[in-house]
């Protein structure tokens, strides 16, 4: 079914995203159109607009992050919000303070949105069930990263115009892949066919009940596919050695020059970043003309300046 | 002259001497005197018309905190939860802090039991010492001070070569040797089921196998020792069908299962409460229609509720970090009503089989029938009685229990511990 691209009369109701897997097409559908608007804020000489003016945001990082982090902080300060950043190492957690009472504390502050990245899945649901703040996934375990899922989805719908019927292939280790259960949600909803591409032993258990094909064979794939997405190797998730070498692996699923060359000519190359050069992906690839890397990570600024938007809209309403 | 008590016509439920009838109890003093019409006066009588009268119920697998975690439960609040919900007899298990491993340990149990004055209080003591599954513990004082079983409950022996030995050396003192079956290095940090919803929610799974592979080894090994041996809370469908084959080969095998098995599923962990976070994990609706099943076909022995209480706060943590236990001492009786009466698995003489004497039988103490000279051990229960579970009424101290709500069937009115009346419903 083909979704209108303007849904005009669709009302955002949700003070919280914590995952993709929950919302509807259209709801999908609505921030990506709301994030086109955003998008030209950083074209401006003066790349501010005032909605969260006089907002707090509080960046809650448990794990480490540039990208996203960043990004969160990028998109709440052209929003005109107040951002205070909140990381493990330089915080009462590493005096033994738990994610509630952390969230708590930040909250008797004032805040109004909190942006959670966790190494727990759930951390985020956890917490917005026990604060007031709007509370905004940045990454939770292995569950979710609704706004990466939502810039990939928007980086794909403004190159190739719509996610209907496109065949998108996702490389790597799914098992630990937070980036491609939130990719899978969004575009399936939106009309995409996934593949999940890498060992048996980096697939998480019961994957075929996933709404998306699974193959082991990058080769096999590599020539049917309109856009292709590297994750990188999680090292510090995987436990044990899931692969028996690096060599090997990329040998297997490495996105080398040589397999390029059997792709269709407009594939689109993406990657959540950071890139392992050589690893996951060749530099060749990775900067050369199919590469959307850098056009993600512009798109999530544009992305995440929407769905704090919405949330906080969504927030004063309820009140 | 011994204190008199009747309890007059009850349907007095005995399996095991085969008595389901309408008739009275009389106890005289700390034992039971007589099953039958009495027609006598004496100084108290009790009317169970329209009630149960049962041997006490026997719960052989509580963990009660202390020593250690007394802000989580003690032996005094924890026996006083079992006495209101029908248990005359509990085994505390030794994952304690300090481990229960030696027999100072093991007496200090039983005299804050003795303390509390609620309901028997036994423990099992540790296999090894520190739960470290590498030396074993000093089984022999142990049992001479009263351990009625080892355990290294919490956590299984890994090692196969530390299993067979315990395995053997228990079998000198005529004990149970009971396991928690889970192959660790397989589980790794896994916090639920493996499986589906594990991978939606992008939690680390546990899969059924880390139970199977144990207790299949057990199975194995108990070939090799004489030894009476006895599968703690088993989950999966998998685990009955090594059940079934044990049994069938008459090897000296007994299980238990526990209610959240029985009741609940890994899709209730969708919501990440951790109220649901459990060891091992609820399972999906095929091991839970299996092990109903297999109650069904008495394949399974006893109940038993795993009682792990955990404070607010710590549950009150990411699904990942948070404790593993559900508290459901207090509720039990309600539980296994819903569980196997309501839908015919179990009449009430086969539920009472698996509380009270299969149980008593397993841990070898002489309970868990209304006998003539037996311990006065007698519950007496509202089958009809329908209650809504309140955590906040619980005498428990602890309050991680996800049946807060749930309307049940199946109220304690009175418990008898001993020829004592230890507790009584108000709505008596």
């Amino acid at each position: 079914m083909a979704l209108k691209r303007k849904s005009k009369q669709f009302k955002w109701l949700r003070k919280h995203l914590l995952g993709l897997r929950e919302l509807s097409a259209e709801e999908i559908t609505y921030i990506l159109d709301t994030a086109e608007g955003f998008e030209q804020i950083s074209t401006r000489s003066v790349k501010k607009a005032p909605p969260l003016r006089g907002k707090v945001v509080v960046n809650l990082f448990y794990e480490d992050s540039t990208r996203t982090r960043n990004s969160f902080s990028l998109a709440a300060s052209r929003l005109s919000a107040d951002i205070i950043e909140f990381t493990k190492k330089t915080s009462s957690v590493s005096k033994g303070e738990s994610l509630l009472d952390t969230a708590r504390n930040l909250e008797a502050l004032g805040i109004d949105i909190v942006v959670v990245r966790h190494n727990a899945g759930g951390a985020t649901k956890f917490l917005s069930r026990n604060i007031n703040a709007c509370v905004i996934n940045a990454g939770d375990g292995f569950c979710e990263h609704p706004t990466q899922g939502l810039l990939d989805t928007y980086t794909i719908r403004k190159i190739k115009g719509t996610l209907e019927g496109l065949k998108i292939a996702i490389v790597g280790d799914i098992a630990h892949s937070r980036v491609a259960r939130s990719d899978m949600w969004a575009m399936t909803k939106l009309g995409a066919e996934i593949i999940f591409v890498g060992p048996p032993t980096l697939m998480p258990p019961q994957v075929r009940q996933l709404p998306v094909k699974v193959s082991y064979s990058l080769d096999e794939v590599i020539e049917k596919v309109d856009v292709i997405n590297m994750l990188r190797i999680q090292f510090e998730r995987l436990g044990g050695n899931p692969f028996p070498s690096i060599r090997e692996y990329s040998h297997y699923f490495g996105l080398t020059v040589e397999r390029m060359k059997r792709a269709k000519p407009d594939i689109l190359v993406m990657h959540p970043g950071p890139i392992n050069r050589g690893l996951e992906i060749e530099s060749e690839v990775a900067d050369g003309r199919n590469s959307v890397i850098l056009e993600q990570v512009t798109n999530g600024l544009a992305v995440r300046m929407a769905v704090m938007f919405l949330v906080n809209q969504a927030a004063a309403q309820q009140k | 002259m011994s204190s008199e008590l009747l309890i007059k016509n009850g349907r007095v439920i005995d399996p095991a001497n085969g008595i389901d009838k309408k008739c009275d109890v009389l106890i005289v003093g700390e034992q039971i005197a007589e099953v039958g019409r009495v027609e006598k006066p004496v100084q108290t009588i009790i009317d169970a018309a329209g009630k149960l009268v049962v041997p006490g119920l026997i719960d052989i697998h509580v963990h009660f905190r202390e020593p250690g975690d007394e802000e989580e439960e003690t032996i005094a609040s924890g026996s006083a939860a079992a006495v209101a919900a029908g248990f005359t007899s509990v085994v505390c298990m030794p994952n304690t802090n300090p481990v229960i491993e030696t027999e100072t340990d093991v007496e200090y149990i039983h005299r804050k039991g003795r303390q509390a004055r609620k309901t028997h209080v036994y423990t099992m003591g540790a296999i090894t010492k520190g739960l470290q599954g590498v030396e074993l513990a000093e089984m022999g004082f142990m049992a001479e001070a009263g351990a009625v079983g080892f355990t290294d409950d919490g956590r299984g022996v890994q090692d196969p070569a530390v299993m067979l030995r315990a395995l053997k050396y228990a079998a000198m003192f005529n004990v149970v040797v009971a396991q928690h079956c889970q192959a660790e290095n397989f589980t790794g940090n896994g916090v639920m089921n493996s499986g589906y919803y594990s991978t939606i929610l992008g939690l680390p799974g546990i899969d059924p196998l880390a139970e199977e592979m144990i207790l299949w080894r057990d199975i194995q090994l108990i070939k090799k020792a004489e030894v009476r041996y006895h599968a703690q809370h088993i989950s999966t469908a998998g685990s009955v069908e090594l059940i079934r084959a044990a049994k069938k080969d008459s090897l000296p095998i007994t299980c238990e299962v526990a209610p959240h098995h029985l009741l609940l599923t890994e899709q209730c962990c969708a919501e990440y409460d951790t109220n649901y976070k459990v060891n091992p994990p609820l399972r999906s609706e095929k091991d839970v229609e299996a092990l109903k099943q297999a109650i069904a076909e008495g394949l399974i022995d006893a109940l038993a509720t795993d009682h792990a209480p955990h404070l607010q706060s710590e549950k009150e943590l990411e699904f990942l970090t948070a404790p593993f236990g559900i508290a459901s001492l207090e509720c039990a009786l309600g539980l296994y009503v819903k569980a196997l009466i309501e839908p015919g698995v179990l009449d009430w003489p086969g539920l009472i089989r698996m509380m009270a004497e299969k149980p008593a039988k397993i841990i070898g103490v002489d309970k868990g029938t209304l006998g003539r000279g037996k311990q006065a051990d007698v519950t007496i229960i509202n089958p009809n009685a329908e209650y809504e579970i309140d955590v906040n009424t619980f005498r428990s101290k602890s309050r991680n229990c996800p049946y807060h709500g749930w309307k049940v069937k199946g109220k304690v009115e009175t418990t008898i511990v001993g020829g004592e009346i230890r507790f009584e419903s108000e709505s008596r």
